[in-house]
């Protein structure tokens, strides 16, 4: 197997070059969007750098408090971005919602797929548990978000059909399935329609990172299947608790619909 | 059946007293704005009162379960909800919604049909019909579910004068017949000087009358 090219600075810094053109095009067009290139290209840059180091040091300082502890500011990090992320302002009730779901389906997730599928040791290996977390986290962050805001907007915008379905008998449960339903089918659509594409259209971070850094190809995809059924396993497990809970928050305890703009 | 005392909700209602007679028709009467819809929807728990005390069939109503309270206090709204699907689907949602197990074939939904003055076919698109027939399709649902009270918020509001009246006779006489309740709230009074027991006017959220009809 043939081991990877070393990148030296003068390497690194000549693909800068791609930044350059696109800041070059903008200028030509007229396009206002000089500030933005050259902010998110150092801020991609100076992250990664800090990244590395971190990780570095990690590596090799291997210790369960610090797995620990970046586990838990990766969910932190993500539970705040959903909550950027979502269009309008979400109740407190919602947002604890948001949050349990989040760290009880990753969680229950990575734990599985750490311990039983590729059963690491130690069990804090970071080298496997901060990836694989960053993925698992990652992708039920998106998930999540999509589930939010089709709740929400699916309960303001067909109130009127969840009303007319209570006045008919049914239980906020059954007034509101078509929302929840829609809710959890949008939110583990992208999973789905990446897993189609997958291998043929594109190929993965995951799996590229691991052939070019020598890993036969066979074991790159053995790891890229296993890590999509954790992440489609991680996606719909925290989207069903989100709304399986979530709708709840419409409605009050004597099973009327909150109505706050009446 | 129904009794309010000093019941206020929001800016909305404020009731000192109110009564609603078992088996009886009761019309609503007021302009718009004055609180009919509000009040129609504090019989089914749809909403509840800030203050006061409402009962229901002598029990507390903050006592009652509001969803097993609904199957039995059904509520047609103004502008029905139509759902995806045939007319067929539309008539036994109610009974899917409030997990009644009857069993209904095909001839006991057309002769609801005939009841509601709908002349539709039973495996026709719901969301095509008019709006009109989309009304009446949603008080054929109702009746389908048999409840002790029927709710009903302008039911004839987006039919002509003809088909309105007939509508509602039609209704009226079934509640007579089955022995039923029904509370209407209806714009127009020549309705429920026809067919009302009782009237209930209300004006800026109060009771300005209730009881017989006045020239009978």
């Amino acid at each position: 197997m043939n081991s990877i090219i070393e990148l030296s600075i003068m390497q690194v810094g000549a693909a800068y070059i791609f930044s350059l053109i696109v800041l070059i095009i903008v200028k030509v067009r007229g396009i206002s969007r000089e500030k933005e290139i050259i902010v998110s290209t150092i801020r991609m840059t100076l992250q990664l750098i800090f990244t590395g180091y971190v990780l570095v040091y990690i590596f090799e300082n291997m210790n369960p408090w610090i797995t620990v502890l970046v586990i838990l500011a990766m969910e932190l990090f993500a539970i705040q971005n959903i909550y950027k992320r979502t269009k309008g302002e979400l109740s407190k009730k919602m947002k604890t919602i948001i949050a349990g779901s989040m760290a009880a389906g990753t969680l229950v997730s990575l734990i599985f797929f750490l311990f039983i599928v590729i059963k690491i040791s130690p069990w804090y290996n970071p080298r496997y548990f901060i990836p694989i977390a960053g993925m698992l986290i990652g992708n039920s962050m998106t998930g999540i978000s999509l589930g939010v805001d089709r709740l929400v907007d699916g309960m303001k915008s067909k109130k009127h059909m969840v009303e007319s379905s209570l006045m008919l008998g049914a239980t906020p449960k059954i007034a509101s399935k078509e929302i929840v339903d829609n809710a959890f089918d949008s939110a583990i659509l992208p999973t789905i329609n990446s897993m189609v594409g997958m291998g043929i259209v594109f190929l993965p971070g995951m799996m590229t990172g691991q052939i070019l850094s020598g890993t036969s190809p066979v074991t790159a995809i053995e790891y890229q299947i296993a890590i999509m059924m954790g992440i489609l396993g991680s996606v719909s497990l925290t989207v069903i608790l989100f709304v399986q809970l979530g709708y709840r928050t419409f409605f009050n305890s004597e099973d009327q619909l909150i109505l706050d703009d009446e | 059946m129904f009794s309010f005392e000093n019941v206020k909700y929001k800016n909305i209602l404020n009731i000192e007293n109110l009564h609603i007679e078992k088996n009886k028709v009761t019309c609503i009467v007021g302009e718009s704005g004055s609180g009919k819809t509000t009040l129609l929807k504090l019989f089914n728990k749809l909403i509840s009162p800030d203050s006061g005390i409402i009962k229901y069939m002598d029990k507390y109503m903050k006592e009652v379960d509001s969803v097993e309270l609904r199957r039995e206090v059904v509520m047609l709204p103004q502008s029905p909800a139509i759902y995806e699907g045939t007319v067929k689907e539309n008539l036994l949602i109610g009974l899917k919604f409030s997990e009644k197990k009857d069993v209904v074939d095909d001839n006991n939904l057309k002769e609801i049909l005939k009841e509601v003055n709908l002349n539709k076919e039973l495996d026709e698109d719901a969301e095509k019909i008019s709006g009109g027939e989309q009304q009446r399709l949603a008080l054929g649902r109702i009746i389908l579910l048999d409840p002790n009270v029927y709710l009903l918020d302008e039911p004839s509001s987006a039919l002509d004068e003809e088909t309105e009246h007939l509508v509602i006779e039609k209704m009226v006489e079934h509640v007579r017949k089955t022995n039923k309740t029904l509370i209407m709230v209806t714009h127009t009074k020549r309705i429920a000087e026809e067919f009302g027991d009782n009237i209930i006017e209300v004006k800026k959220g109060k009771i300005l009358y209730q009881g017989g009809i006045a020239n009978e």
